[in-house]
């Protein structure tokens, strides 16, 4: 019976707080191994956003400006964001909702993995990916654009950019939540295109329909484009606290909105 | 340590037995209108093996997943190193092997399971893990190469690394060809050699059979019989003769001694409790009588009487 004693008594199971931040920091290794061998993923995640500036603000415009602000500055700033917006999105929501939806969370949940290494690991990726997309953009601008920023202003913006990455990391945590496996791609682009379009990512700001410059005003990735493009001298000279108090705010909806699919995921797995 | 175990056994397993290594205590479990699970009882004790054996649908992973603490029930406890399921601690000393539908599939073998590996308080060497999922040859190679087998046997290896005292396998040779199967079950053995507690469910009765100390079989969110192999089998007890006749159906239903007798293409299967009677009727009837076989009803009979009884039950209610 003591064997039996001893097989039933958990005291002895405990965990240092070097081996959780170890496991933290392997999951997110692990995690970004797994993306960057997505070779796909990885191209058309940094791709797409570095595709449509060398169109839009290398090649053509390239010698025009607004406001004082060369075209492929200002335009490092709204792509950097768009960018950051998508790396951010895919980078956790069809990763999430697939894992989900297939059981794969699942065996990580049943297994002793704490928890949030699994959010950890996302949110990072995310980050990666979106320095990855601001440091090729600026490396194109300075290449090719005649982009001229001081050492400051490029790391205000990096700084800034991947600081933006958060709100979106956690609205990808949201729409990973409610999304089923397939229609999680399907289902991001349904918020990130009309969102990036709005904002003023594509079309800038200023040559947005009245309308749509008014819906523009409730939405993050303008607020976060406009920080980007204030470190480059090109932002509309808004109070920079509203735009930190607006991401702020959208974070924290989204980490709620997520809690509750966190909560109410007791298994339904399809859709 | 032999002793202890010898004891174990003798004890009624399915009492509420306070030194269990899991158990469900009046588990009901429903998913909008389904009734997954009806007031469900059972526990493992150190060192046993048991299998949850039911049809599909009836509820077996739900009793795993209530078990794992990834689903709550709506009354009842599910009791795993006497706390609750959800505790860390009962995780660290715990290994699943689930049914998934997808694994990262650009990670190596050896990569899943160092990852998994870094989650316990003191994993097996990955070597030793390869070792015993049989995965030596193929450690290096990402999850999406890998074969149906050698995906499973991932999957196993993953349950395993972390030196679980608990090991919940959940369908475990599904889609397997009997050679991985047989390979799965000899590191299953192997575990349960070292003293792990398992509680494995499956709808191949012969992995029930072979594997576990003690078998319940569950139908419908229900225990409706449990006990040893051998228990089970006696259930429902007899012999099964097969043999090509030209004895027509009825003729064969209406010998003494026949309790059911069914076509099968070219010959005849006929249940009786004693076989020597019938078959010398049939003998003395049809000279022309060959290929006879006579066998034990087997787990698989007493599975399908069992659960063809609680099903007529159901549907007379």
């Amino acid at each position: 019976m003591s064997t039996v004693a001893a097989v039933l008594s958990n005291a002895h199971i405990e965990r240092s707080a070097s081996h959780t931040v170890a496991i933290y920091i392997k999951e997110a290794k692990y995690e970004f191994l797994k993306s960057i061998r997505l070779r796909v993923y990885t191209l058309s995640v940094i791709g797409f956003p570095l595709m449509f500036y060398v169109l839009f603000g290398l090649v053509l415009n390239a010698k025009e400006s607004f406001g004082g602000t060369s075209v492929p500055t200002y335009l490092i700033a709204t792509y950097g964001t768009f960018g950051v917006m998508g790396a951010s999105l895919f980078g956790t929501a069809s990763g999430l909702a697939a894992d989900r939806g297939l059981g794969w969370l699942q065996v990580k949940r049943a297994s002793p993995m704490p928890p949030f290494a699994y959010f950890f690991a996302k949110v990072i990726l995310s980050m990666i990916y979106s320095a990855a997309v601001v440091a090729l953009l600026l490396v194109l601008g300075i290449s090719f654009g005649g982009v001229h920023l001081s050492i400051l202003e490029m790391t205000k913006l990096v700084a800034i950019l991947l600081a933006g990455s958060l709100p979106f990391s956690a609205m990808g945590l949201a729409i990973g939540y409610f999304a089923g496996p397939n229609s999680a791609p399907a289902v991001i682009n349904l918020f990130y295109l009309p969102l990036s379009f709005c904002s003023g990512l594509w079309i800038p700001y200023m040559f947005l329909p009245k309308l749509v410059r008014q819906v523009a005003l409730g939405l993050p990735p303008y607020h976060l484009a406009q920080l980007a493009l204030g470190t480059v001298g090109a932002g509309r000279h808004e109070p920079s606290l509203t735009h930190w108090e607006v991401l702020f705010a959208f974070t924290l909806i989204c980490f709620g909105i997520a809690r509750i699919g966190f909560q109410r995921d007791q298994g339904k797995l399809y859709g | 340590m032999a002793h202890a175990i010898a004891s174990w056994q003798d004890t009624p397993m399915f009492s509420r037995v306070p030194g269990a290594v899991a158990s469900l205590e009046g588990v009901s479990k429903s998913y909008g209108e389904i009734c997954a699970l009806q007031n469900l009882s059972f526990s493992l004790g150190v060192g046993q093996v048991l299998a949850l054996l039911g049809p599909n649908g009836a509820g077996k992973t739900t009793a795993v997943k209530l078990l794992l603490g990834l689903i709550q029930p709506d009354s009842g406890k599910a009791r795993v190193f006497g706390a609750d399921p959800t505790n860390p601690r009962s995780r660290m000393r715990a290994g699943a092997m689930l049914q998934v539908g997808r694994v990262p599939e650009t990670l190596r073998v050896r990569e899943h399971i160092e990852l998994f590996s870094s989650y316990y308080f003191a994993p097996l060497p990955v070597r030793e893990v390869l070792s015993v999922a049989g995965l030596e040859k193929v450690a290096d190679r990402k999850f999406g190469d890998l074969s149906g087998g050698q995906r499973q046997r991932t999957l196993f290896a993953l349950a395993i690394c972390g030196d679980p005292d608990l090991l919940f396998l959940d369908e475990p040779t599904v889609g397997l060809d009997v050679e991985a199967r047989r390979a799965l079950w000899d590191g299953i053995r192997q575990l349960v050699e070292r003293g792990k507690s398992v509680l494995l469910t499956t709808h191949y009765l012969q992995e029930a059979d072979a594997l576990a100390d003690r078998i319940a079989v569950i139908n419908q969110g229900s225990i409706i019989a449990e006990g040893t192999p051998a228990e089970i089998k006696a259930q429902t007890g007899g012999k099964k003769i097969r043999c090509e006749t030209s004895i027509d159906l009825t003729t064969l239903l209406r010998i003494p001694g026949v309790i059911d007798a069914r076509q099968n293409r070219e010959a005849v299967e006929i249940k009786a409790r004693e076989a020597e009677l019938v078959v010398r009727t049939l003998l003395a009837r049809d000279p022309s009588l060959s290929g006879l076989e006579i066998t034990s009803a087997g787990l698989e009979e007493a599975f399908l009487a069992l659960v063809q009884d609680n099903n007529e039950a159901h549907a007379a209610v």
